[in-house]
Parts: structure tokens; C-alpha cells; sequence
């Protein structure tokens, strides 16, 4: 295996945010780096995890803008709701209405609210020192690099759970229905938010509210480890 | 920026004891809880633990275990636990695991602290548990006892007006005229009837009471016999009335004059009578009274007459059902109702046939025997006759009689019963002598056929005709079945044939009878194995009472089973009845044919767990009566 690839494998984090730590301009992002990764054999027992959950006006982070962001911190023993933070971000971009009803956020609600640029700060800070855990991650990590080089002009990088990844893992590849049986009619198994929590008895929650699904992934990634993975599993096993 | 989560927060609302809570506690409660996934077969609480959050079963399913590993209660949805721990010490008392994967929400112990204290409500419901949380709901449900906690003494504005036994029919009414009113009570004393005729009522010297007279006796027996003004008054008086005593309950003496027919009742206190209670006090403190229906009941001169009755059983039903009388007290009172149109259909039955032949006494069986009628109800009836019964002569009589009532308890709405246990079988109307042949064969050989008719014809009641029969009955059941074991033995068998709908795993298993699906049958399933039962407990201890309440108090009286295991089925029967009963009301408000059977999903959260905690309850008792009666595999050769 090439060293590219096995980096792309499980990169090391460490070392990453050690560079980019001396590299980065920006103080929120210098304190960012700072901050430190966990060593990649770290058990996930052991790690501050935070689940994070954007809601766009749409899907490319180029074109489209974050309008609300939801936190919530935890652990594989527990969730904390007091703990969790929203935010309703003012977004450059003109908000469509398909996407104030999709997300539930009135205008008036945006138009009060800060802008990205101010929020930043305060974001970084909430993750600093924690792993990330979303549910697709090239929303959340897609989004948050492009405003922070956007606003900041510098790169955002951090290592993430991607607890739809961890289901693809079960579910796609080798285990997916072959063309042949798609032919059939047979269909690749759902490994959307709300379908998966449905294979862990998850209750139903309504979607597309940004802290609601932050709280949705989180409970999803501790049915995930119990149901297949030993709590002590090393956080390079499940990172990306 | 003030965060909640909606999802969490309108979770909490739909489920006790958090449901009624004020929004902005709720919001608070949401915002402080902390959340944690249980794999299925995970232990969530390990006993004597350290225990600092309420837990909150959000989704899955968890089993509390009591210390020595006997399963306590299967938990499901909206449900908590590990408050026992809270309250006390702060140490695990129940263990719990999750049975399926499911998603616990921690409440912390300070917040859990604040509420007990700030709502009662909520204190009430964690600090209950088991028959206590029933008996919450049952109380609460219940604010018409007032009818049953006020005592008859209440009512009594005067002194009844008395006069000896050997005072003038004139004299009599004389007194009735110059005290205004229209009944009197006659006493055997003479020694201190004063000037007026008025005796001192319970003081030294006053009479024992011998009878009674009102105005109709007046007309009936003096004016229409033609006899004369000097006649004494105990000729024309009833002799030996019936009494209740000055500590019974306005309900009581509510249910005496119903069952009796009568409107004029002497209250007794220490054997003296100290006041008269008519129908128009119970009125006056009972505006609806269904003491109104059931004298219109004996104004009826047809069945066509009695059937324009059948709206009014129905309302007072509702009325009661929503008035939130208990269910000892609907039941009693539609025992009653029924009583009356039996007994009115037996007046109008002899007006038209003549006398009878020979004595008889027409039985109630079943739920009329039991005072537990509720409207949906077929008719149970037979006829014990005077042994002196000849059926070539006098059988043709009777059977008209049997079918004139049981016609037209039908076109009232009592339906006809479809197992034929009904007078106008010629095998239940019979003279004493082959009855007790019956209850002695039964007893001695039961089989599964005589078992059945055990389960009905062991609760009757005389309705009408020579009560004395129908206790003959009573003393030699009570009397025979208490020893005989084998006999208790094959009716405990048979008690356990139908179970509560508490399935192994999770929740209720529904019924899955055709158009009932995913239906509870409250009765078949509910109420109906819970007199089975009691019954059973009942005849062992040898007595004769015929109400399942009753009959409880009975039972209570022996060491046969705990005090605490009589008190839950008591409050498990008025829970299953009362809900029963309102769901009832609903489908005759709702202008539908009222029936036994419920969608759980329809009522609300909080009878919900307390009807899963009722069904334990008959569940636990069927465990018990199982071990009592141990023989129980010997029987199945039976």
C-alpha cells in the first residue's frame, strides 16, 4: 500500500494539526489546531465527540449557504442536552423558500441573526480539542472548509465520524444487492439518517431541524458501537 | 440562545407524570436530560448501585426485576423508572435491562427533587407504585362518593313521628294530618307516648319499632277494606320494615329502597328508630336519582310501557358514568333497574295469569345476582319452585310466567341468553328439592359442563316470589362448597381459562376475533376472570355474598389470601369496570351500540399504564390461585 493510501486510510491527525497549527494564520484557527487531535489509538471510550449537523439553502457548498448549525457534545455514555448549542446563521446567499420551509427558520429569524463570519470563533472553539460526528460528511466538513475559506481565506481541516459511512460499511460494497438483483427490483439498503436509526429502534424524529439531527447522529453513533463495535475500539478504526 | 428540544420536550408531555406539567417546566426538564442507548440484554441499573437520574424510557422495552430476580413490571414507552432509587438512599431498589434495544433519557436527581416538591401531581404519581398508583387513579376517578361517604344520618331533618301499636287507624291519621306527613312509625311501647303521640325517640323508655304505616296503606288498607275508625293500627301497619342503620351510606340507603321498592325507610340507631327517610330526601340530595327511573318503573301497566323506559336506562347510565359514581354503584344501581323490570314484568304476569299455583321465587344469576350490571347485558334468570310442585297441574303456568318475563325483559333490552339459562328452560324451572340435587352434583361431581353452569348459577339472588328458597340455596352452597377441595380445585381450573391480554413480550396482545382486531376485550379478558376468580376464593371461605366486592370483604376476613393481594384486586376490578364502563358511556353518547371492547392506542397515556397495571394484577392473582390450589394437574382428567 502506497503512503497515500494509507493515509487516505486513517490519517494521522496528530501530525496534521501539529503542522497545520505552525501554518495557520488566523487566531481562531491557530487555537483551533492548538487545541491538538487525539492520538489515533485512542479508545472511543475515551474521546469527546460532538455531533454536528448544518442545514444549507442547498447541496454545493459553492453556491449554496449554512443557515443553521447544531451541536451537540457527548460521549459514548452519554448525551448531554444541556450541553447542546443551535445557531441560526445570517447566510450571504439569498434564502429561497424551499428551503425556509424544508428548515423551519423564518425570515425574520435570519435576518436577526449574526453572520458566519462572526459565529466562527465560537464554532471552533465548541470543537477544539473533540471529534466531529456527522452523518454524511461531505456536507458538514464541505461546508464549514468553504466559509472558513471564504471569511478567513485559509484551510479548515479536522477528522470526522461519519456515522453514514460507518453504515455503508455494512450495507454497501461487498454487502450491497449486486446488479443482478437490482435488476430485480431489489433495492440497495437505505443508509439516510432516519432509515438507519430505524435499524437500531431509534425513535422518529422529525428531520432537517439542525440541532434535532445533530442529537439524531449522536444517539446513532452510540447504537452503532453497541450494536457492532467494542467501546474500546481505537478512533482510527472509525475516522476519517 | 435559549435551546430546547422540541422532539424531547412534546415526548415528555404526551406521558405521566410528566403530562400536565406547565410548558416552561417541561422545557426546562428537556433542556437538563441526558441520553444513552441500551443494546438489547444490556443492564441499565444493577441493584444496591448508586443511582443520581429518573430514568425515562423513550423507545425500546426494559424489564425491573425485584431483588431475588422475580420480574416486577415490563416497561415500555413513556415509562419510568429507578424513582423507588431516588427516593430512597439514592440506591438502586429494582433493577432494570433492556429487553429491546432502547433509548433511556436521565433526568438529574436535583431537577427530580424540585419537582416532586413543586408539583403535586407529579410526586404523587413516582411516589405511588403498584396497587397505590391504582388506587390514585380509582380515587381520583371517583368524586361521586360523596353519595357514598355521607352517612343517611345526614338526612334526617326530624324525628320520625311514632305512635303504639294499639292507637285507633283515626287517631293514627289524625297525627299524620297534624304533623304533616305521610308516613308513621308504630312502636310497641306505651309508657312514654306523651300528649301528642309523640314519642321521645331515643331516650330511655322509647318503643322498640314494630311496623310501619304511610298514606297508601291508609287507602289500600283501611278506606278500600272498609274497616272501621277504631281499628287498631297495628292491623293495617307493615309489620317489621325494613331498616338501615344511621351509619349507612345516602348510597346505601339509596340501593335498599331500589332493590326493596320501597319509598319510606326507618333509620335505626341502636335498635331505636331516629328518623324516616323518604325517596324525596334522596331525591333532594341526589337531584337525578335513579330512584326516578325505577318508580316509573312500577307505573308501567304493559311492556310496551317499560320498553319507552329503555332511553332512560341508558341516560342514567351515562349520568352515573360521567358523574363519576364508582363502579360498585353503577353496578348496583343497573342491578337494580333490572331487578325492577323483572319484578314489575312478574306483577304484570300474575295480573294476567292468576295467582300462582304454588310459592316461587324467581331468581337473578350472573351479573344481576352480583349488583355488576352494566347496560350490555343478557338476561340470566331461573325459577326455584315449592316442592310441592306437581308439573302435570301447575308446570303450564309457569311457563307461561317465565316466558312473559323473559319476553319482555327482551323487548327491554335484555337480550335473550344465548346458552338458555333462562326460566323458560325447563330444566331451571324446578322445584327446590331437583335444585339442590343440581348444586349437589355439581359440587360433588364437577365436569367441565356443571363447571360452567357453576360459574353462573353460584352468584343468584331471589328478584321476586319466596326469597326464603333462594337462601336454601345460598346455605347449602355456601356451606358444601367450602369443603369440598377437589370442587374449589376444578373451578380454580377453570378460573385461569382466560387470561389477562399481557403479552410475554412488551405490550398487549391484542385480540384477533374477525372485526375486533387489535381490540382489548375488557370483559372476556378483564373483568370477567377477575369475578372467576374472586368467586372461587369467595366459595372457599364459605361465604354467601354475591357482589365481587363483597365477596372480597369476605375473603378478607380469613387468612386466605394477604391483605395487600385483596386490596389491588379491588382496585383492579373498579379500574377494568370504570374504564369499561366509561368506554360504554362514550359509545352510547356517540349514538353507537355499546360493547366490551377497547382500542388501547384510543385511551389516554396515563389508563394506559394503569389498565397494563390492572391486567398484572389478575395476572398475579391467577399465579396465586394456581399455587393454592396445586392439584390443579390431577384435574385435567376431569
Amino acid at each position: 500500500m502506497s503512503k497515500a493510501a494509507a493515509l487516505a486510510n486513517s490519517p494521522d491527525w496528530q501530525s496534521i494539526f501539529n503542522n497545520l497549527a505552525n501554518t495557520a494564520k488566523d487566531e481562531r484557527l491557530v487555537r483551533f489546531y492548538q487545541a491538538g487531535a487525539v492520538a489515533a489509538d485512542t479508545p472511543l471510550s475515551d474521546v469527546e465527540l460532538i455531533a454536528m449537523d448544518i442545514e444549507t439553502t442547498g447541496l454545493d457548498p459553492d453556491r449554496n449557504a449554512i443557515v443553521s448549525i447544531g451541536l451537540a457534545p457527548f460521549s459514548l455514555d452519554r448525551i448531554r442536552c444541556a450541553q447542546t448549542s443551535y445557531h441560526v446563521v445570517k447566510p450571504i446567499a439569498e434564502l429561497t423558500s424551499k428551503s425556509v420551509t424544508l428548515h423551519r427558520i423564518t425570515h425574520s429569524e435570519i435576518s436577526e441573526a449574526p453572520g458566519l463570519d462572526e459565529l466562527l470563533g465560537t464554532l471552533l472553539e465548541s470543537l477544539a480539542g473533540k471529534v466531529v460526528v456527522v452523518h454524511y460528511r461531505n456536507i458538514e466538513r464541505g461546508f464549514l472548509s468553504e466559509a472558513v475559506r471564504y471569511f478567513i481565506g485559509e484551510q479548515l481541516h479536522f477528522p470526522v465520524i461519519d456515522t453514514m459511512e460507518l453504515e455503508a460499511r455494512l450495507y454497501r460494497g461487498a454487502n450491497q444487492p449486486g446488479w443482478f438483483a437490482r435488476l430485480r427490483g431489489i433495492k440497495p439498503t437505505s443508509i439516510r439518517l432516519a432509515d438507519s436509526r430505524l435499524r437500531y429502534g431509534l425513535p422518529h424524529y422529525q428531520a432537517h431541524h439542525a440541532l434535532v439531527d445533530a442529537l439524531a447522529t449522536a444517539e446513532l453513533l452510540q447504537a452503532q458501537v453497541a450494536t457492532h463495535y467494542h467501546p474500546a475500539i481505537a478512533i482510527r478504526d472509525l475516522w476519517n | 440562545m435559549d435551546i430546547e428540544i422540541i422532539e424531547i420536550r412534546d415526548h415528555l408531555s404526551r406521558f405521566p407524570p410528566f403530562e400536565g406539567l406547565p410548558e416552561d417546566v417541561l422545557s426546562e426538564v428537556a433542556r437538563q436530560i441526558e441520553i444513552s442507548y441500551f443494546k438489547a440484554g444490556t443492564d441499565i441499573l444493577l441493584f444496591d448501585q448508586d443511582i443520581r437520574f429518573l430514568h425515562y424510557l423513550r423507545s425500546g422495552a426494559v424489564d425491573v426485576f425485584r431483588r431475588n430476580g422475580e420480574l416486577y413490571n415490563r416497561l415500555t414507552e413513556g415509562d419510568i423508572f429507578g424513582h423507588f432509587g431516588l427516593l430512597r438512599n439514592h440506591k438502586v431498589r429494582f433493577p432494570a435491562r433492556a429487553i429491546e434495544d432502547s433509548l433511556v433519557y436521565f433526568i438529574p436527581s436535583s431537577l427530580f427533587d424540585r419537582l416532586c416538591e413543586e408539583h403535586e401531581t407529579f410526586a404523587d404519581f413516582v411516589e405511588a407504585e403498584g396497587q397505590s398508583r391504582l388506587k390514585t387513579a380509582v380515587d381520583s376517578q371517583s368524586k361521586a362518593g360523596e353519595l357514598m361517604q355521607i352517612k343517611v344520618r345526614k338526612l334526617i331533618s326530624r324525628l320520625p313521628i311514632m305512635v303504639p301499636a294499639h292507637t285507633s287507624v283515626k287517631e293514627a291519621a289524625c297525627v299524620m294530618t297534624a304533623e304533616n306527613v305521610s308516613s308513621l312509625v308504630i312502636v310497641d311501647s306505651m309508657a312514654a307516648v306523651d300528649g301528642t303521640g309523640t314519642l321521645p325517640a331515643a331516650g330511655p323508655g322509647a318503643g322498640i319499632m314494630v311496623g310501619i304505616v304511610t298514606d297508601r296503606d291508609f287507602r289500600t288498607r283501611v278506606v278500600a277494606e272498609g274497616l272501621a275508625p277504631d281499628t287498631p293500627i297495628s292491623q293495617v301497619m307493615s309489620p317489621n320494615p325494613i331498616t338501615v342503620q344511621a351509619e349507612d351510606s345516602v348510597f346505601d340507603t339509596m340501593l335498599c329502597m331500589l332493590r326493596n321498592n320501597i319509598h319510606h325507610l326507618p333509620v335505626i340507631q341502636r335498635k331505636r328508630p331516629i328518623g324516616l327517610i323518604n325517596l324525596t330526601d334522596i331525591i333532594r340530595f341526589e337531584s337525578q336519582s335513579s330512584l326516578y327511573l325505577v318508580s316509573n318503573i312500577f307505573n308501567k301497566q304493559d311492556v310496551a310501557g317499560l320498553q319507552s323506559l329503555l332511553p332512560d336506562i341508558r341516560a342514567t347510565f351515562v349520568r352515573m358514568a360521567n358523574d363519576e359514581a364508582t363502579a360498585h354503584m353503577i353496578g348496583s344501581t343497573m342491578a337494580g333497574i333490572g331487578r325492577g323490570f323483572s319484578q314489575r314484568l312478574l306483577e304484570l304476569a300474575e295480573a294476567e295469569l292468576g295467582p300462582p299455583p304454588v310459592p316461587y321465587c324467581y331468581l337473578a344469576l350472573g351479573s344481576m345476582a352480583r349488583d355488576e350490571q352494566l347496560v350490555v347485558t343478557d338476561q340470566d334468570n331461573a325459577l326455584i319452585l315449592d316442592d310441592s310442585f306437581d308439573p302435570e297441574l301447575h308446570d303450564a303456568y309457569f311457563l307461561k310466567l317465565a316466558t312473559f318475563v323473559s319476553d319482555g325483559l327482551a323487548a327491554c333490552g335484555y337480550t335473550y341468553c344465548k346458552g338458555g339459562i333462562m326460566a323458560t328452560n325447563p330444566k331451571w324451572r324446578q322445584p327446590l328439592k331437583v335444585w339442590k340435587q343440581y348444586f349437589t352434583q355439581w359440587i360433588d361431581r364437577p365436569n367441565p359442563e356443571t363447571l360452567l353452569n357453576s360459574s353462573i348459577f353460584f352468584d343468584l339472588d331471589s328478584v321476586y316470589g319466596e326469597a326464603d328458597l333462594a337462601e336454601t340455596l345460598k346455605d347449602l352452597l355456601a356451606s358444601k362448597a367450602s369443603t369440598s377441595e377437589p370442587f374449589l380445585a376444578a373451578l380454580a381450573r377453570n378460573a385461569l381459562n382466560r387470561t389477562p391480554p399481557l403479552g410475554f413480550f412488551r405490550t398487549f396482545v391484542m385480540e384477533q376475533d374477525g372485526e375486533h382486531k387489535n381490540i382489548i376485550n375488557l370483559k372476556g379478558r378483564g373483568t370477567a376472570p377477575l369475578t372467576d376468580l374472586i368467586r372461587v376464593h369467595s366459595l372457599a371461605c364459605g361465604s354467601k355474598a354475591q357482589n365481587s366486592f363483597e365477596r372480597l370483604d369476605a375473603v378478607a376476613t380469613t387468612r386466605l389470601m394477604p391483605p395487600e393481594a385483596i386490596t389491588r384486586l379491588r382496585y383492579a376490578l373498579e379500574f377494568l369496570s370504570m374504564v369499561r364502563i366509561r368506554h360504554q358511556a362514550r359509545e352510547i353518547e356517540q349514538g353507537r351500540e355499546p360493547n366490551n371492547y377497547i382500542q388501547p392506542e384510543t385511551i389516554p397515556a396515563a389508563d394506559r399504564h394503569n389498565l397494563k397495571e390492572a391486567f398484572q394484577v389478575l395476572s398475579n392473582a391467577q399465579k396465586f390461585l394456581r399455587y393454592r390450589y396445586p392439584s390443579l394437574q390431577s384435574m385435567r382428567t376431569l
